[in-house]
């Protein structure tokens, strides 16, 4: 949220009313509105006539492309952008990010929310049902307000309303930089659903500093312009030093499980584990996500484009921003990995002068132009401004969040597809965490007698494996089936790491595959941006980390199946001889010391067992094991060894969290009812 | 046999145990194994015996420990009905015996299917009879004809059972039940009731003077054992009736030389004279059966007649002809579908032609 304000553009509306898709219509429509250089009086009027039909009509017709399909994903979409922002602003300020998301029932629920206002009804909607006191039940409700407070460094308040009420614009074409910014539209059209949807503005408090007062602001869109309108703006008390709390009422459903506003929250803390996230539910409950790892990420670097990775359409478009007057000088200061050399190259295979002016290249020669570019060798782009999580943190988000025996993770070195640098990194998490070897393997838990049948039907259950993808550290809910990452995992033969699968499916057992894609410009299928698109690089180096890790986790299942296998002979044979010994003595008529039997009988199980060997073996006479490899965290009835991640001492603005010793299940205990535990180690 | 009682031979597992865990060994015993690797079938007897290969089932082995302690809780059960004198069924053990071990929710038996085998291998490894093991299996089979059965003391008259006959007791052994009186010329033992109630309606064990005799499919032991008494103490020919598929030759095989799984108690079970009426392949054409009243041979049908085909109790010529004629056919003939002609043409036509023509097998 405290991003930057929106860049202006510069750019013709001339060429924007060619080129680009509807959407776009309203960012051309921004720019115009803004006083940018209008070149034809009669094209802005077209544009502005075409607006007023637009801006709301396109929305509410295709809410879908931007997450808002359907009222329990538009209720996720809300919350991912704004925790997008959140998380955005506070690493470019370099500030241990402390994030608060609410969702509450909102009052007066449901009514004639179902028709969104007329978007000429402005301000706070005529419509608006009466404030009824009454509260619907959680999962009755229709309507929520969405809060989302972080400590980020604030926005000044001439800019409020602007970043909160004017549809994104921004070209990423140009911005190649790591950031989660590529996800979504942005929180402003969160903003303007909940207005459609509800009526209500979009409600902000921001701080920039201790020594300035805090800002409120309620805003709405005009869709008609596409620019905010100011409802309320005042100063007002805020017990935090700087930071901003955007609050949006909006149409949705909350249901818990998958793609759910908690499995968001619960990834994105995984793959963000220097943010501490604070989650009250509407059920009222809070889960608290506590951070991991004391460092932010390295600042991502901004790089120029590499020629390979860019369109037709977007070296047009190249060609109209540049600040250089010749196309030598525009490739070479454009791109990265173009040197004047290569540049001249370049033009020497398009057939033109490198001292051809640039805005002369149209039509042929700008086609021309494009092809060599292809035909050039050029060096592949610095791959440093990648900002992957790292192994160390990956381990620690998935330790801190997931219930397992064995962690581990792997950080492929940077690769490059179609000129775009990316990292992909895998993270697996195995086991049920129980850790208890030293329990009995016959079922210690539950002690309920099974009934005839019961048995085969509970071995029927099959777990497969859980998925987590990521792209810039942004969790990925849908559309698992069109991602390459999904088939790169269905496509790894797991059977060698010693786990099920059957053909053509996930892995079974209980294991949680982490994957993350890091990409100055990940290419998703769809506008969606759900599922990552199917390069063989980005494929291939997914199959390789997956590989990595997969013979790490083998070697963990195979050492532990063999000690687990000893320990069920033994205890196999303990539960038996007390059968065995019982049914002698009647079958003795009682004339038999069951007892001194048993002893006997026992010392032979062990014997044949291996006896104290064994007892090595399972680690019960401490550890003769190997240490765990970087990378690893491995769980034993003794203890956790490996790269155990330290929590970091509290943050000084955070309140004293008290971080228990080693077992996470401490560190994110949240003071919520007993309940489903959300947020903590769950499966 | 002169030797132990049940009760003793079942005691005696347990000093097995006892006497293995003073010396520190590995408790365990031999069982006989009850496959086809371990039957041969003997020329002369005509019958089908175990061979003496036994398999060890030991305690401190992970694959055999749970069958071992099923095992002893096996017969510490038959034990108890022993010292009890009391007779039970196969399911009745296996509720006996469940339990859950101590402390979880495992359960010594899960179904019946587990405690079935265990009493089995108790019965051969013990040589005990399941009679004399106390253990009945399902009393289904029915007989009627010239015949007086002693059960307990009852006297029994089998040509005054009505039309459904008296049912066969499990257990058919000396002295609860004696054959007091048998004046028919022969047993016609027949896999299925449909036709033994047709024949019964009919009152074709008067006409033809027989006994009829069902099992309702496979044969349980007390049929069996009774038709062989009958054979052995009055020498009464035996004629079995069956479908004509591979499971028909099968029970007509089982009758005749025993089983595979219970080779131990053909000595006891099998009559090597009785013969094979029908449905014989070649029935379809000398009783102008057509096609369509056959039913296709299914892969599981077929496999199994190869498998017949390699027994060594059907090599005779005639055996080899017949199934390969069944083969050839691709089809097999249900008794049923006899009525096709005719509701009583099995009574009327069918039988009296086979008997008249001596048309069986051997």
């Amino acid at each position: 949220m405290g991003e930057a304000a929106p860049k202006k553009q510069d750019d013709k509306p001339r060429l924007k009313e060619v080129k680009d898709p509807p959407p776009r219509l309203v960012k051309g429509g921004a720019s115009a509105g803004q006083g940018a250089v209008v070149h034809r009086v009669t094209a802005e009027e077209l544009a502005k006539k075409q607006r007023e039909i637009s801006v709301s009509e396109f929305f509410a017709k295709n809410r879908h492309l931007l997450g808002f399909d359907s009222p329990r994903k538009a209720l996720l979409t809300a919350v991912k952008e704004a925790v997008d922002n959140s998380l955005d602003a506070c690493e470019e300020a370099r500030i241990l990010p402390e994030i608060e998301v609410k969702i509450e029932v909102a009052n007066g629920n449901g009514a004639k929310a179902a028709e969104p206002p007329k978007p000429e009804a402005k301000a706070p909607a005529a419509g608006a049902p009466p404030e009824t006191p009454k509260i619907p039940s959680v999962a009755q409700a229709e309507r929520f307000i969405v809060t989302v407070t972080d400590n980020g460094p604030g926005i000044v308040p001439e800019q409020i309303a602007r970043i909160f009420a004017k549809l994104l614009y921004g070209s990423k074409f140009h911005r190649l930089r790591m950031s989660r910014g590529q996800q979504g539209i942005g929180i402003s059209a969160a903003g303007l659903y909940g207005q459609l949807t509800t009526g209500k503005p979009v409600k902000v408090i921001s701080r920039t500093s201790e020594k300035k007062p805090a800002r409120y602001v309620e805003i709405v869109i005009d869709t008609a312009k596409n620019e905010p309108r100011t409802l309320a703006n005042r100063e007002v008390e805020w017990d935090r030093p700087h930071g901003t709390r955007v609050s949006i009422e909006l149409e949705g459903r909350y249901q818990k499980g998958r793609t759910s506003v908690d499995e968001f929250l619960e990834q994105t803390s995984v793959a963000n584990p220097h943010a501490r996230i604070v989650y009250v539910n509407p059920e009222g409950q809070q889960v608290v996500f506590e951070r991991m790892v004391g460092e932010l990420p390295a600042a991502p670097r901004e790089i120029k484009p590499h020629p390979y990775g860019i369109e037709f359409g977007v070296l047009l478009k190249m060609m109209q921003d540049t600040k250089s007057h010749w196309v030598g000088g525009f490739l070479s200061s454009d791109f990265s990995r173009v040197s004047s050399k290569t540049a001249s190259e370049i033009c020497r295979k398009a057939g033109i002068e490198p001292k051809m002016l640039v805005r002369k290249v149209h039509g042929d020669v700008a086609e021309r132009l494009f092809k060599a570019i292809q035909q050039t060798p050029i060096m592949n782009p610095p791959t440093d401004c990648l900002s992957p999580i790292g192994e160390k943190a990956i381990l620690a988000g998935l330790y801190k969040q997931i219930k397992g025996d064995f962690y581990t993770a792997v950080s492929r070195r940077p690769s490059v597809y179609r000129g775009n640098p990316f990292a992909i990194e895998v993270g697996l998490a195995f086991g049920t965490g129980q850790a208890g070897l030293q329990q009995s393997m016959v079922e210690k838990e539950e002690a309920v007698p099974v009934a005839e049948g019961e048995r085969e039907e509970r071995e029927g259950e099959v777990q497969l494996a859980r998925i987590m993808r990521f792209a810039n550290r942004v969790p990925l809910l849908y559309q698992p089936g069109a991602c390459a990452v999904t088939k790169a995992i269905l496509e790894t033969s797991w059977r060698n790491y010693g786990l099920t699968q059957s053909r053509g499916a996930l892995p079974q057992g209980p294991l949680v595959i982490f994957i993350h894609m890091a990409s100055v410009w990940v290419p998703f299928t769809s506008e969606s941006k759900e599922a990552i698109a199917d390069y063989d690089e980005i494929r291939k180096e997914i199959r390789l980390a997956l590989n990595e890790a997969g013979r790490r986790l083998s070697s963990f299942v195979r050492r532990r199946d063999r000690a687990a296998l000893e320990m069920k002979r033994r205890d196999v044979f303990e539960a038996y001889i007390e059968e065995v010994a019982d049914a002698c003595k009647r079958l003795k008529k009682g004339k038999l010391d069951d007892e001194k039997l048993k002893k006997q009988l026992t010392s032979i199980a062990k014997s044949i067992t291996g006896g104290a060997k064994t007892d090595e073996i399972l680690g019960k006479n401490k550890k003769v094991e190997e240490p765990a490899p970087e990378s690893t965290i491995i769980v034993t009835p003794e203890g956790v060894q490996g790269a155990v991640p330290e929590a970091p001492s509290p943050a000084p603005a955070a309140e004293p969290a008290k971080v228990e010793e080693k077992m996470p299940v401490n560190v994110s205990k949240a003071p919520s009812k007993k309940e489903k535990p959300h947020g903590k180690r769950k499966r | 046999m002169a030797r132990e009682s049940v009760e003793e031979r079942l005691v005696g597992l347990a000093d097995v145990v006892i006497e293995a865990a003073k010396k520190k060994k590995d408790p365990a015993f031999d069982i006989p194994v009850r496959a086809l690797s371990n039957v041969a079938f003997n020329e002369k007897r005509r019958i089908i015996e175990m061979k003496d290969a036994t398999t060890e089932r030991s305690f401190f082995n992970l694959g055999m420990a749970k069958k071992f302690m099923q095992t002893m809780l096996v017969a510490d059960a038959l034990a108890e009905l022993q010292r009890a004198e009391c007779t039970t069924s196969l399911r009745e053990i296996y509720y006996r015996t469940k339990h859950t071990l101590r402390d979880s929710s495992e359960n010594t038996f899960d179904d019946q299917a587990e405690s079935d085998p265990v009493i089995e291998d108790l019965e051969v490894t013990l040589e005990a009879l399941r009679e004399e093991l106390h253990v009945s299996a399902e009393g289904r089979g029915s007989i009627v004809g010239n015949i007086t059965l002693v059960d307990d003391g009852d006297p029994i008259d089998c040509s005054k059972a009505g039309k459904s006959g008296h049912t066969v007791p499990s257990i058919v052994e000396e002295p609860g039940i004696r054959i007091k009186k048998c004046s028919a010329d022969f047993v016609l033992l027949i896999e299925k009731s449909t036709q033994f109630n047709r024949l019964s309606e009919d009152k074709f064990w008067k006409r033809h003077n027989c006994i009829l005799l069902t099992g309702n499919g496979q044969p349980p032991r007390g049929v069996r054992r009774l038709c062989r008494r009958i054979h052995d103490e009055w020498k009464k020919p035996v004629l079995v009736l069956v479908d004509n598929d591979p499971w028909g030759y099968y029970i007509y095989s089982v009758v005749k030389q025993g089983s595979i799984n219970l080779a131990f108690e053909s000595e006891r079970m099998a009559i090597p004279d009785a013969k094979f009426i029908g449905l014989s392949s070649f029935d379809p054409e000398k009783h102008k059966m057509p096609r369509n009243l056959g039913i296709k041979l299914k892969d599981n049908d077929i496999t199994r007649a190869k498998e017949l085909l390699a027994y060594p109790w059907f090599q005779k010529k005639e055996w080899q002809k017949e199934i390969k004629h069944m083969l050839a056919s691709g089809l097999k003939y249900e008794l049923d579908a006899l009525a096709n002609k005719d509701f009583r043409y099995l009574t009327t036509g069918y039988l009296p032609r086979k008997l008249k023509d001596k048309d069986w097998l051997d």
